[in-house]
């Protein structure tokens, strides 16, 4: 197989994957308890707890309660996703959404992770490519290391060895 | 007994400034007086150990005596608190915690000091990085959070009360553990600095180095999990991680110590990331410091967080003499930080250390940004938002993913090379193996089409097999070779595979508990759970449980008053347990706290609270979660510690390399 057939192989494979994981991540359950159960994880119960709306087992805590009946009344009003999380920002404030959302200066949040994780890739292989293309810094007399079939030779022979 | 304890802590700050003087101008002016100064310097080193260990036995003596004139003692204990958590006192607040923190970095001091003949002259670098330290951390407690202020005005005959969420027997010995975690990183620290400052010849400090900055990172995973099990066995809420800025601050330091344990291999075994090495262990200590100012300068709102104070501008300005004084000592002396081999392919385990490294520090750096996060929106936009476990969660889950594909090539890549065959020939079984897992959990009803969290958990899942296959097939392949030139049985082959190299397969144990623990974390994809109010007789259904209420009661004592419930378990027709889940009103601090009841098994935990009674019926109000999978958690931890002690061990046989005259160095451990 010629080196432009594996690329072509190795997109496609990257193409696929990418394909099932945006069928996953869209795909999800529909129902109303569903529904509540997954808005209800996406927002913060405000007492100060510091906890997921529906974690929140604060004793005596005055805001979960009405809050998780509120959440119940918009789900059954068949109020979208949006709707239900932009009436609860308008009445509890921006900090009762548990995750930044993906707009404005928030977007910041989400891209900065992903962008270091890029950044590192192309560092590394920065590093790779300067580290393979400089001399070594070995003291004089000192034996040089093994290349190319030199190195092979070795190698079988250390695996027939030890099988390791 | 308050003026005994501030005397304490003036003289320790006297002898600590003084080891720190003496042993600088030692190692500056290198004459022969300078070895007798040096050595005063070592000795007031020592004794401050004894010292600061008074001042903390006073703080313990006074809280067992109920002293409520010192301010201290009035806010975090009381006449009626259990003996164990009145010894807890001590790192229950703010001023307390510090002078914890103080004894543990002299304790660490005094271990030092006492081996310095390991290397003189790298350890008397080091007494002085340490000493320093240490300065800040006595001044801190002499002038911004003094830990024996006494009381304004009449005593009180009573105090406030430990934190009832703090009343627990695990919060006896988890803060220990975490904070020998956060203040050993110290120790590896002082060797970098000192090894920099000296331009230490050879790769011995990174020895010494490594086998400390182990000992740490075990405390400070021991720590971290006792902490996630607290928070399971007492909060509550029915999880073990909430991804709390607190809890935020104990990863980060642990995800850049992981990283430095693996890249240090790569310094030790053919020279190289020298620089990135020392930027490790530089970071590692910075985020420590970075970690304890967090949760003590109110920078970030946090359950855990001690009362916001103005010592958070000390910590800032600690932490900016921290990083000049690392950058300046590296611009001067970086050419002696100059790799000695060359990287010779992508497909080595040279390779695979540095995409370990990568992603170890990309996952630190998206904690860290979440984190901070919320003060960053709040200076720009100023709107706070939160940044909550759903943004760490779809972040970080992917990152751990890769880690663990890591994890499962990593150990089967050779150094400097690695033909496709080679790797082929290895890897064909583990993912074989993880394949099939995949194909039996969809078949046998995992549906990771339905939700994201699913097909996480799937992947989890299949790349613990793999690598849990890769464990195995080095222990086995290692064994057959012993068992061969022995004749012993391959249990015993791998027993003594074990002993000859203990760090290998210490490390891969490590592996091994950690694909344990991600298992457990698999699980919480298929957390359950209900609440109902119940009455005598009611019953309620979860999962392939029936509760039914017995009873409910009240119960008194001096610390606190309890309610709880009485719950019959039902699996089918047969009763298989009775739980009491309860709530305490402890009476000094005037706080609740609920105290769950749990039944554990490998396949789940049926994990129940008590969330208090309905006001208007008089009836309690019971919240029910099923939680697959958890106990593999602290199974994994325990796995990691054991493996994590076995690489501690020397080597039983090590192994002679026979090198040229001119290279010929120490024994090496054969492997990795």
């Amino acid at each position: 197989m010629s080196k432009l057939q594996h690329t072509k192989l190795l997109l496609q494979f990257l193409s696929a994957i990418v394909v099932v994981v945006a069928l996953f991540a869209t795909l999800g359950a529909g129902d109303d308890s569903a529904r509540v159960s997954d808005l209800g994880h996406r927002m913060m119960c405000v007492c100060g707890c510091n906890q997921i709306l529906l974690e929140c087992n604060h004793v005596g805590c005055t805001y979960s309660d009405r809050m998780r009946g509120e959440l119940v009344a918009a789900v059954e009003r068949g109020d979208n996703d949006d709707l239900t999380l932009q009436w609860f920002v308008q009445k509890y404030g921006t900090a009762v959404i548990a995750a930044p959302t993906n707009t404005g200066f928030n977007r910041i949040a989400w891209i900065t992770p992903y962008a270091a994780l890029i950044l590192g890739i192309f560092g590394v292989i920065v590093i790779v490519r300067h580290w393979r293309s400089r001399p070594l810094l070995l003291p004089a007399g000192a034996v040089l290391p093994a290349h190319g079939e030199e190195l092979e030779r070795f190698r079988h022979q250390a695996q027939k060895d030890t099988e390791l | 007994m308050p003026q005994i304890g501030s005397f304490a802590l003036l003289l320790a700050l006297a002898l600590t400034v003084y080891s720190f003087l003496a042993g600088l101008f030692a190692l500056l002016l290198n004459s022969q007086q300078s070895g007798r100064l040096g050595e005063t310097a070592r000795r007031a080193g020592i004794a401050s150990f004894a010292v600061v260990f008074l001042a903390a036995l006073v703080l313990v003596i006074s809280a067992f005596g109920n002293d409520f004139s010192i301010a201290y003692i009035y806010h975090h204990s009381n006449r009626d608190l259990p003996g164990p958590y009145k010894f807890a006192t001590l790192w229950s607040g703010q001023e307390g915690s510090l002078l914890f923190w103080s004894l543990l970095l002299s304790a660490y001091g005094l271990v030092l000091r006492l081996r310095h003949k390991t290397d003189m002259k790298l350890f008397a670098y080091s007494s002085v990085v340490i000493a320093a330290v240490q300065t800040f951390f006595l001044l801190l407690l002499n002038f911004a959070a003094h830990p024996f202020a006494v009381m304004q005005g009449s005593f009180a005959a009573d105090g406030a009360g430990l934190n009832p969420l703090l009343q627990y027997p695990e919060m006896v010995i988890h803060p220990p553990m975490l904070y020998l975690g956060y203040v050993g990183f110290t120790v590896p620290f002082a060797f970098a600095v000192g090894a920099l400052a000296m331009r230490y010849p050879g790769e011995k400090w990174i020895h010494i180095t490594r086998r400390w900055t182990m000992v740490t990172w075990g405390f400070l995973t021991c720590g971290i999990f006792l902490g996630a099990h607290w928070a399971y066995s007492v909060l509550g809420w029915g999880g073990y991680w909430g991804w709390d800025p607190v809890e935020n601050a104990s990863l980060m330091p642990w995800l850049t110590g992981t990283a430095f344990l693996h890249s240090v291999m790569m310094q030790e075994k053919r020279g190289m990331l020298k620089t990135w090495n020392i930027w490790l262990i530089f970071s590692t200590f910075m985020l420590s410091i970075f970690g304890t100012m967090l949760t003590r300068s109110g920078l970030v709102s946090s359950v855990h967080a001690f009362a916001q104070s103005s010592i958070g501008d000390w910590f800032v300005g600690f932490l900016i003499i921290i990083f000049s004084t690392c950058l300046l000592l590296y611009v001067k002396n970086h050419a002696h930080l100059r790799s000695e081999h060359k990287l010779e392919s992508l497909v080595s385990r040279e390779s695979s250390f540095l995409f370990n490294n990568l992603l170890l520090l990309v996952a630190c750096f998206t904690v860290l940004w979440g984190t901070l996060f919320p003060k960053i929106s709040e200076w720009v936009n100023g709107t706070k938002v939160t940044v909550g476990a759903p943004f760490f969660n779809r972040v970080n889950i992917p990152v751990a993913l890769c880690l663990l594909l890591l994890t499962a090539v990593g150990p089967l890549l050779a150094w400097r090379r690695t033909s496709l065959a080679s790797l082929r020939r290895n890897f064909t079984i583990p993912a074989v193996g993880a394949l099939l897992t995949g194909i039996l959990l969809i078949a046998f009803g995992m549906k990771p089409w339905q939700d994201e969290s699913y097909f996480y958990s799937l992947m989890t899942i299949m790349l613990s097999v793999m690598v849990a296959l890769t464990v195995i097939s080095e222990f086995v392949r290692g064994g057959r070779v012993i068992a061969r030139h022995t004749g012993q049985n391959l249990l015993a082959s791998i027993i003594h595979l074990g002993h000859r190299n203990t760090r290998r397969y210490g490390g891969y144990i490590v592996h091994f508990g950690v694909i344990v623990i991600m298992i457990g974390f698999a699980g919480a994809a298929f957390n359950q759970d209900k609440e109902q109010e119940m009455g005598f007789g009611d019953k309620m259904n979860i999962g392939k449980y029936t509760l039914v209420c017995k009873s409910y009661t009240q119960d008194d004592n001096p610390n606190y008053g309890s309610e709880w419930a009485v719950m019959d378990i039902f699996r089918g027709d047969k009763q298989i347990a009775t739980l009491t889940p309860e709530r305490r009103f402890y009476k000094a601090s005037q706080q609740t706290s609920t105290i769950p009841a749990m039944r554990t098994t490998v396949a789940e935990d049926l994990y129940v609270v008590y969330e208090g009674q309905n006001q208007d019926t008089g009836r309690p109000v019971i919240k029910v979660h099923v939680n697959p999978l958890v106990m593999w958690i602290w199974v994994g931890v325990w796995i990691m510690l054991v493996g994590t002690v076995l690489a501690l061990i020397p080597n039983a046989v090590p192994m002679q390399v026979t090198a040229p005259a001119r290279l010929r160095a120490e024994p090496m451990s054969a492997g990795d």
